[in-house]
C-alpha cells in the first residue's frame, strides 16, 4: 500500500500550535525582544488637509515617551506606495479622514499613546471627495479606462445590442469589504548581529515589504531581510497594505537603535487600511423571450480611495469576471478607479471579480423577473458551453465541467423538489417566506500581469536525511504550507515529519511574488517538486551504486529506498543521504517556475491571462421574517471545483470558509461613511463578520471527483478565491425570498449588501409592487 | 496593603506596578503567555477568551470571559486557565480532548482565534450539568472566525463527550475557588478597592466620591481601550455578595443588580411563566460577555440600545437605589432621563430590580439586529399584557433604539386596554407616530420607525393568548 503524502486529508501542518497557543504571531515575538518600543500613530480627523504645523513638544514631554518619528526621520525616499509612489510615509497632505502623520514610540503602548494624544496639529481643511458619484462627476480617477469589447462579427456594440427583443437598463451600488483578518496589521523591525536590518511582518508579500523597506531606508535589498512567520489570516490586505507598518518600525528601530514595534489595535487598522473596493455598476441589457442573452454594456466603477495601490488589476479582474459563467455573445465592458479621499482600497479575496460577477447576476434576475421565467432557467440557458470564447477571446477551458457541476448540484440539493416545496410553503405562510438560488461560478487563475507567475523553492536536505523546506509562499491559513509539505514528502519519497517547513524569508528565496491570486499552490508547489526532484535524482545515482540498480530504478517511499522488484531489501533514506554526502553529492537545490503559455494585450482586450479556470456552483436556501427583514440560512449545497485535491480538509476548509466570508460581504457586513469621510463602522460592534449562526444548520460541501487539471501540480486546482463568489446564491435567494411577498414583481432591487434592513425594504417593494400578468413589463 | 497576586495557569504572578487600567489580555501577553490574542479590544470577537475559576459553593465551576475586558487590577486573588494552561493540564505532550477535536475536525486554518475558541470549548467541555450529547451554540457565540466559516469548529463542539472520571482538571473542580478578601490598594497612582460588603462600598464613597464603579466592567473596559478613558479612582463592585441574589417572593421576585447576565439566564431557563428571559439572553451579546456583564451594569450604562430595559420594562420593573444613610424605588420607565444618564445621584448605586407579580400573562422581547447573534440592537422591544377574559387590562410596549433612551409607547398602551390583542390600525398608527428615531450606521431613521408598528403586529401575529 502507498502511502502518499498527496492527496491525504491532513490537518494544517500548525494545527497543534493553533490549539495550544504556541503558533506564534508577529506580533507575538515582541515579549521576546529587550529594550522594544512601542509606536502610536498621530492621526487627522480630515478627509481632505493640508498639514500646516504639526508641534509635537508636548508628546515629548509625556513620561515614557522616547522620541516622535516624522519625514526628516526618513534617510531614503519617504514613499511607500507600491505600485506608484503616492503614499508618503509621513504626509503632509492628509487624504483620507484619520490618517497617520507621525508616529510616537514610547517605552510601553501607553505611553505612545498618550504621547500622541498630545500632538498639537493645525490643518487647513481641503475640498473631499467621498462617494463614487462625486468622483465620476468630477472626473476624479487614479488611472486610464479599461475597456474589453467583443461581438459577433466585430458589429458596433449598439447594432449587437439593437438585435435583442427586449431591453433593460439597471445600476447596483456594490458595497466594500473589511479584511477583518483576526490579526491586526504588525511588523517588528530590528539591527540584526550582523548590522542587517531585520523586519518581522504580518505580510503577504515579503520581497516587496524587503524593497520598500529598503527604499525607505536607501540600501540596497540586500541590507534588509524580512520574514513572514505566519499571518493570523490576511486574504488580500496584507498583499501591499502590510509595508508601511514595516517601514514605520524601519525608520523607528534606526533612529533609536532599538527593536521597534508596530501593531495597529483594530481601531486603527480598520481606519487606516484599505478594504474591498465597493464598485457602481451600470449596464443594458439585450435578451430575448426565452432568456438567451443577446448582449450586455456595462461601465464599471471602482473606489480606489485615495492611492492607486493595486486598484487597477482589481478593476481589470472585475472587467475579466463580467461574464461569470455566461456565454453573452455581445458584450462591452469598461471599468474606471475613483480616487476619493478614502482608505486606499486594494486586494481582497476575488480582487475585482466578485463585484463584476454580482453585477452580471443582478442583471440575469431582472431578465428572469422581466421573461417569467425562474432565475435558474435564466442562468442555466446561458451558461457556457465547450467551444465558447469569453469576451477576451480567451477559450473556456474546461468548460464541460460548468455543465457536469451544475447538474450535479441540482441533483446533490434536491433542487426541483425542493422549488416546489419552498413555493407551497410560501403559499400557506404570509409572514414568512422562503427563497432558494443556484449561481455559478468560473474564476480565472494567474495573476493578470504576467511577471508575476513565478516562483521559487530552496530545499536543504541534511546528510542525515532531515529536510528543510523552503519557498517563497507565506502562510496565511489558507493550508499552503501543509500542502507543500505534502508535495516535498512525496517528491522525495520521506514520511511528512522528516520535512521541516522553514518560516518564509526573503535571504532564502529572492524576487517573490505575493502569495495570492490564489496561485499559492499552483506556482510554490512546482518550484518544490522542482527542487525536490533535481536532488531525488542526484540520490538515486547514489542509491543505485548502493543497490546495484540503475538509478532509473531506484524507488523512494516514505523515507526507504529500494531497487525494483526489491521492495523487501530496502535503505533508509538517511542511509542514501549519508552515502551522498560522503560521496560529496550537492543536497541541496533551488526550485524555479514560471506558468506557461500566459499573455494580455491590455490595448486589445484579447489573449489568455489565465491558465486555467475553476468552476463551481451553489445552491442556498434562506427563510425572511416579513415583519423585520430578517433572515436564516436554512441549507447550503455547494459542488466545487478543485481538480485532484493535494489536501482535502484543507481544500474543504477553504471551500466553506471563502463561501461564508463571501456570504458575509453580501449580507451583513456593512461599510458606513458618514458626510466627514469617517468610517462609522471601524470596529467589531459596528462591523458585523459572521457568526456561527450565519453558518447554514444543514451545509453539504463536495468536491467535483474526478477531476485532474492538466498543466497543473498534481492535478489539483487553486481554491483561495473561487468560493468565495459561490455566496452570489445567498444575494438571489434572499432576492427570491423578498419576491415571494408580492405576486410575481417585474424587478426585485435588494441592495448590496442586503442587510436585513435592505432586505425589509426589498419586501416592502415587491409586496407593493404586486405586479398582474397583463401589467406591462418596466422596459425601456 | 499591595494587591494580591492573579494566578494564571496555577502560577502566581504579581500586580505589583501594574497600570490599572491594563486588561487583563495585555498583562498575560506581557508576561509571555502569547496564545492568548486580541482581535477586537472590545468583546466582540473572542481572541481573547480565558477561563476564570469561580467558586460554586462546594465546588468550582469554568468560566469563560473576554480577558480584553478584564482589568488586570480587577483579576487580582482570582484564578486563570488561558490554551497554554489547557494543554498542561493533560501532560505536557499530549492535547487536551478539545484541542484534539479542533486539530482533527481541521477547526484552524490561520489560528489567530483558534486560543480563544478552545478556552470556550474548554469551559463548555466542563459545564456542569452538560450532556454529551448536548450541542449549545452558545458556547461559542462569542468567538469570531475569519478563516472557517465555523462547520468545523461546530463539529469539533458537537464532537465533545463528558470528562472522564479520573481527569485531573475534572476533580479540580470539586474543590472550592477562593473569593478573595476585601483590599485596598493605590497602583499607578489610582486607587482601587475592591469592597465585599455595603458598608465597605459607603466609605469607599467617603474617601473618593468620584471613583469610578466596575461592576463586569465589560462597559468600562471599551472605554479605556477605545478610548483611552482614564479615572482616578475605581471601585470594584463584584466582591460584593449582596448585590448578587435572586429572590422569588409571593409578590415579586427581587434581581440584585450585581447579578451576572449569565446567572440570570440560568436561573430564569425554561421558565413557563417568564420566557421571556430565554428570549432575552439568547439574543444579547454572548456567554463571554453575559458571564462577566451584570444587569445593574446595563441599566445604569442607560444605553438606548441596552438589552434588558425594553425587557424589563414589559414586565414593569422597578429599580431601588441605594446609598449610605437609605434607599428609594422608582419605575425603570423613570429611571432614565436623557441620553445615558439616569436619576442615579453621587454615592447612590442602583441595588436591585423588582418584577412585581402578577407577571404579565403574555411577554415577549423582538430585537432587530444586523446579525442574529452577537450583535447590538437597531431596535428591541419589550411587550408585556396583562389579560382577563380575553381583553387587555394593562400594556408595557417598552422599545430601544428608538430615542435617546429606552422607552415606553404609552398612547399606544392606552388604546390597548380594554380590547383583545390584536394589530388594529389605530394602535399601529399611533406606535408609528410615537417615535422620531435617529439614523446612524445600525439603521436608517425609516427603518427604526416601521420596526415600532412592525414588531407589535408581529407579537399579535404570534402570540395567541
Amino acid at each position: 500500500m502507498t502511502r502518499r503524502a498527496v492527496g491525504r486529508a491532513i490537518s494544517h501542518e500548525s494545527a497543534r500550535e493553533h490549539v495550544t497557543g504556541e503558533a506564534l504571531y508577529t506580533d507575538d515575538l515582541a515579549v521576546r525582544f529587550a529594550n522594544v518600543l512601542h509606536a502610536w500613530p498621530i492621526c487627522v480627523d480630515q478627509a481632505h488637509a493640508r498639514v500646516r504645523v504639526l508641534d509635537v513638544t508636548a508628546c515629548l514631554e509625556v513620561e515614557g515617551v522616547v522620541t516622535v518619528l516624522q519625514g526628516e526621520d526618513v534617510p531614503g525616499v519617504g514613499n511607500v506606495g507600491a505600485a506608484r509612489q503616492d503614499e508618503p510615509l509621513f504626509p503632509k497632505e492628509v487624504q483620507h479622514y484619520g490618517q497617520a502623520i507621525a508616529w510616537v514610540l514610547g517605552e510601553t503602548e501607553a505611553a505612545a499613546r498618550a504621547g500622541a494624544l498630545k500632538a498639537k496639529v493645525d490643518v487647513e481643511a481641503l475640498p473631499a471627495i467621498l462617494t463614487i458619484e462625486d468622483a465620476i462627476a468630477q472626473e476624479s480617477f487614479l488611472a486610464h479606462e479599461l475597456k474589453i469589447e467583443r461581438t459577433k462579427n466585430d458589429a458596433p456594440i449598439d447594432k449587437a445590442m439593437a438585435k435583442g427583443t427586449r431591453r433593460l437598463r439597471g445600476e447596483l451600488f456594490v458595497g466594500g469589504q473589511e479584511h477583518f483578518y483576526l490579526e491586526a496589521q504588525a511588523a517588528l523591525a530590528y539591527v540584526d548581529e550582523d548590522g542587517q536590518l531585520f523586519v518581522h511582518a504580518s505580510t503577504q508579500h515579503p520581497t516587496e515589504t524587503q524593497l520598500i523597506v529598503a527604499r525607505v531606508l536607501g540600501v540596497p535589498s540586500h541590507a534588509v531581510t524580512c520574514q513572514s512567520l505566519r499571518m493570523g489570516g490576511a486574504f488580500g490586505g496584507k498583499e501591499v497594505q502590510a509595508n508601511t507598518w514595516a517601514a514605520v518600525a524601519a525608520v523607528g528601530t534606526l533612529k533609536t537603535g532599538r527593536p521597534v514595534r508596530v501593531r495597529l489595535d483594530r481601531a486603527h487598522d480598520m481606519k487606516l487600511t484599505g478594504k474591498r473596493h465597493p464598485f457602481l455598476g451600470r449596464y443594458d441589457v439585450a435578451f430575448e423571450d426565452d432568456g438567451t442573452i443577446v448582449g450586455l454594456d456595462v461601465q464599471l466603477y471602482s473606489d480606489g480611495g485615495y492611492s492607486l495601490d493595486l486598484s487597477q488589476p482589481v478593476l481589470a479582474r472585475g472587467l475579466f469576471h463580467i461574464d461569470n459563467a455566461y456565454h453573452l455573445p455581445n458584450l462591452r465592458v469598461t471599468g474606471r478607479v475613483c480616487k476619493t479621499h478614502k482608505t486606499s482600497q486594494t486586494a481582497f479575496r476575488g480582487f475585482g471579480g466578485p463585484q463584476g460577477m454580482v453585477v452580471v447576476e443582478d442583471a440575469f434576475d431582472r431578465v428572469a423577473r422581466a421573461t417569467g421565467l425562474a432565475p435558474h432557467q435564466v442562468r442555466e440557458a446561458n451558461l457556457y458551453k465547450p467551444g465558447d470564447r469569453t469576451h477576451y477571446g480567451m477559450e473556456v477551458l474546461g468548460a464541460e465541467r460548468l455543465q457536469r457541476i451544475w447538474n450535479g448540484l441540482k441533483e446533490q440539493a434536491d433542487f426541483d423538489a425542493r422549488w416546489d416545496a419552498i413555493e407551497a410553503f410560501n403559499a400557506s405562510n404570509p409572514h414568512t417566506k422562503r427563497g432558494m438560488a443556484i449561481t455559478p461560478v468560473k474564476f480565472g487563475i494567474s495573476f493578470t500581469t504576467a511577471f508575476f507567475n513565478q516562483a521559487g523553492a530552496l530545499v536543504l536536505v541534511y546528510a542525515d536525511g532531515s529536510i528543510q523546506l523552503n519557498h517563497g509562499g507565506t502562510e496565511m491559513g489558507q493550508g499552503l504550507h501543509t500542502k507543500m509539505l505534502q508535495i516535498a514528502a512525496d517528491a522525495l519519497g520521506v514520511p511528512l515529519d522528516s520535512v521541516r517547513m522553514m518560516a518564509t524569508r526573503t535571504d532564502k528565496v529572492p524576487n517573490t511574488s505575493a502569495t495570492a491570486a490564489s496561485s499559492g499552490t499552483d506556482l510554490n508547489g512546482q518550484a518544490v517538486r522542482d527542487a525536490c526532484e533535481q536532488i531525488r535524482e542526484r540520490l538515486a545515482q547514489v542509491a543505485g551504486t548502493l543497490l546495484g540498480c540503475h538509478a532509473d530504478d531506484v524507488f523512494f517511499e516514505d523515507g526507504q529506498v529500494w531497487a525494483a522488484g526489491k521492495r523487501d531489501a530496502p535503505v533508509e533514506f538517511g542511509a542514501v543521504t549519508k552515502a551522498a554526502y560522503l560521496q560529496r553529492v550537492p543536497l541541496l537545490a533551488a526550485g524555479y517556475y514560471r506558468t506557461p503559455n500566459i499573455h494580455y494585450d491590455e490595448e486589445a482586450g484579447r489573449g489568455k491571462p489565465f491558465h486555467y479556470f475553476a468552476y463551481g456552483a451553489a445552491v442556498t436556501e434562506v427563510e425572511v421574517d416579513g415583519f423585520t427583514g430578517q433572515y436564516r440560512f436554512k441549507r447550503v449545497d455547494i459542488l466545487h471545483d478543485v481538480g485532484d485535491s493535494i489536501s482535502p480538509k484543507v481544500d474543504l476548509g477553504q471551500v466553506e470558509g471563502g463561501f461564508i466570508q463571501g456570504l458575509g460581504w453580501l449580507t451583513r457586513e456593512e461599510l458606513r461613511w458618514n458626510n466627514q469621510g469617517r468610517l462609522t463602522t471601524a470596529g467589531a460592534s459596528t462591523y458585523k463578520l459572521p457568526t456561527l449562526d450565519e453558518c447554514p444548520a444543514d451545509f453539504r460541501v463536495k468536491l467535483l471527483p474526478k477531476a485532474a487539471e492538466p498543466g497543473v501540480i498534481h492535478g489539483s486546482k487553486a481554491v483561495g478565491e473561487p468560493p468565495f463568489m459561490l455566496a452570489l446564491s445567498a444575494r438571489e435567494a434572499l432576492r427570491q425570498a423578498a419576491a415571494a411577498f408580492g405576486d410575481a414583481p417585474q424587478e426585485v432591487p435588494v441592495a448590496c449588501p442586503a442587510t436585513p434592513e435592505a432586505v425589509y425594504w426589498a419586501l416592502q417593494a415587491a409586496s407593493a409592487s404586486s405586479a398582474a400578468a397583463d401589467r406591462p413589463a418596466a422596459e425601456e | 496593603m499591595d494587591l494580591p497576586s492573579v494566578f494564571i495557569n496555577g502560577k502566581a504572578h504579581s500586580l505589583a506596578g501594574v497600570d490599572p487600567h491594563m486588561s487583563l489580555l495585555h498583562f498575560v501577553r506581557d508576561r509571555g503567555l502569547t496564545g492568548t490574542k486580541e482581535g477586537c479590544a472590545e468583546g466582540e470577537c473572542g481572541a481573547c477568551a480565558v477561563v476564570q475559576l469561580k467558586g460554586d459553593g462546594e465546588g468550582t465551576r469554568f468560566v469563560p470571559i473576554n480577558s480584553c475586558l478584564m482589568l488586570a487590577v480587577g483579576a487580582a486573588g482570582q484564578h486563570f486557565i488561558t490554551s497554554e494552561g489547557v494543554r498542561g493540564s493533560h501532560g505536557e505532550d499530549t492535547l487536551h480532548p478539545v484541542q484534539e477535536a479542533m486539530v482533527e475536525q481541521g477547526g484552524s486554518q490561520c489560528g489567530y482565534c483558534t486560543p480563544g475558541f478552545v478556552a470556550s470549548l474548554f469551559a463548555e467541555y466542563y459545564r456542569k450539568g452538560r450532556k454529551a450529547e448536548e450541542y449549545d451554540p452558545e458556547a461559542i457565540a462569542g468567538n469570531l472566525c475569519r478563516c472557517t466559516g465555523y462547520r468545523p469548529i461546530r463539529d469539533a463542539l458537537v464532537s465533545l463527550r463528558t470528562p472522564s472520571k479520573d481527569d485531573p482538571t475534572a476533580r479540580r473542580l470539586e474543590s472550592p475557588t477562593e473569593e478573595p478578601s476585601a483590599f485596598e490598594a493605590k497602583a499607578g497612582g489610582v486607587g482601587l478597592r475592591r469592597p465585599r460588603t455595603f458598608d465597605e462600598l459607603w466609605q469607599a464613597f467617603a474617601d473618593a466620591p468620584t471613583a469610578k464603579l466596575v461592576a463586569g466592567g465589560t462597559d468600562v473596559a471599551v472605554a479605556i481601550n477605545h478610548f483611552n478613558a482614564r479615572f482616578d479612582n475605581i471601585v470594584l463592585l463584584d466582591g460584593i455578595d449582596a448585590l448578587k441574589g435572586i429572590d422569588e417572593r409571593d409578590d415579586a421576585i427581587v434581581l440584585g443588580a450585581g447579578v451576572s447576565l449569565s446567572d440570570l439566564e440560568h436561573h430564569f431557563h425554561g421558565r413557563a411563566d417568564l420566557p421571556i428571559f430565554d428570549e432575552l439572553f439568547s439574543l444579547f451579546s454572548s456567554r463571554l460577555i453575559r458571564n462577566r456583564a451584570t444587569l445593574g451594569g446595563n441599566l445604569v450604562n442607560a444605553s438606548p440600545i441596552g438589552d434588558s430595559p425594553p425587557a424589563l420594562m414589559a414586565l414593569d420593573a422597578q429599580v431601588t437605589l441605594a446609598h449610605s444613610e437609605g434607599e428609594r424605588t422608582l419605575e425603570l420607565a423613570d429611571f432614565f432621563t436623557a441620553y445615558r444618564q439616569t436619576k442615579l445621584q453621587p454615592g447612590e448605586i442602583l441595588a436591585r430590580v423588582t418584577l412585581p407579580k402578577p407577571l404579565p400573562d403574555v411577554a415577549r422581547f423582538y430585537k432587530v439586529s444586523k446579525r442574529v447573534m452577537d450583535d447590538i440592537s437597531t431596535v428591541a422591544a419589550g411587550f408585556g399584557l396583562w389579560i382577563e377574559g380575553g381583553r387587555i387590562t394593562k400594556a408595557r410596549l417598552a422599545y430601544g433604539g428608538v430615542a435617546a433612551t429606552p422607552v415606553r409607547a404609552k398612547d399606544a398602551e392606552a388604546l390597548l386596554v380594554g380590547q383583545p390583542l390584536s394589530a388594529t390600525g389605530a394602535v399601529l398608527k399611533a406606535l408609528g407616530d410615537a417615535f422620531a428615531p435617529m439614523s446612524d450606521h445600525r439603521g436608517s431613521a425609516e427603518y427604526r420607525q416601521a420596526m415600532v408598528p412592525r414588531l407589535f403586529e408581529k407579537l399579535a401575529a404570534e402570540v395567541r393568548p
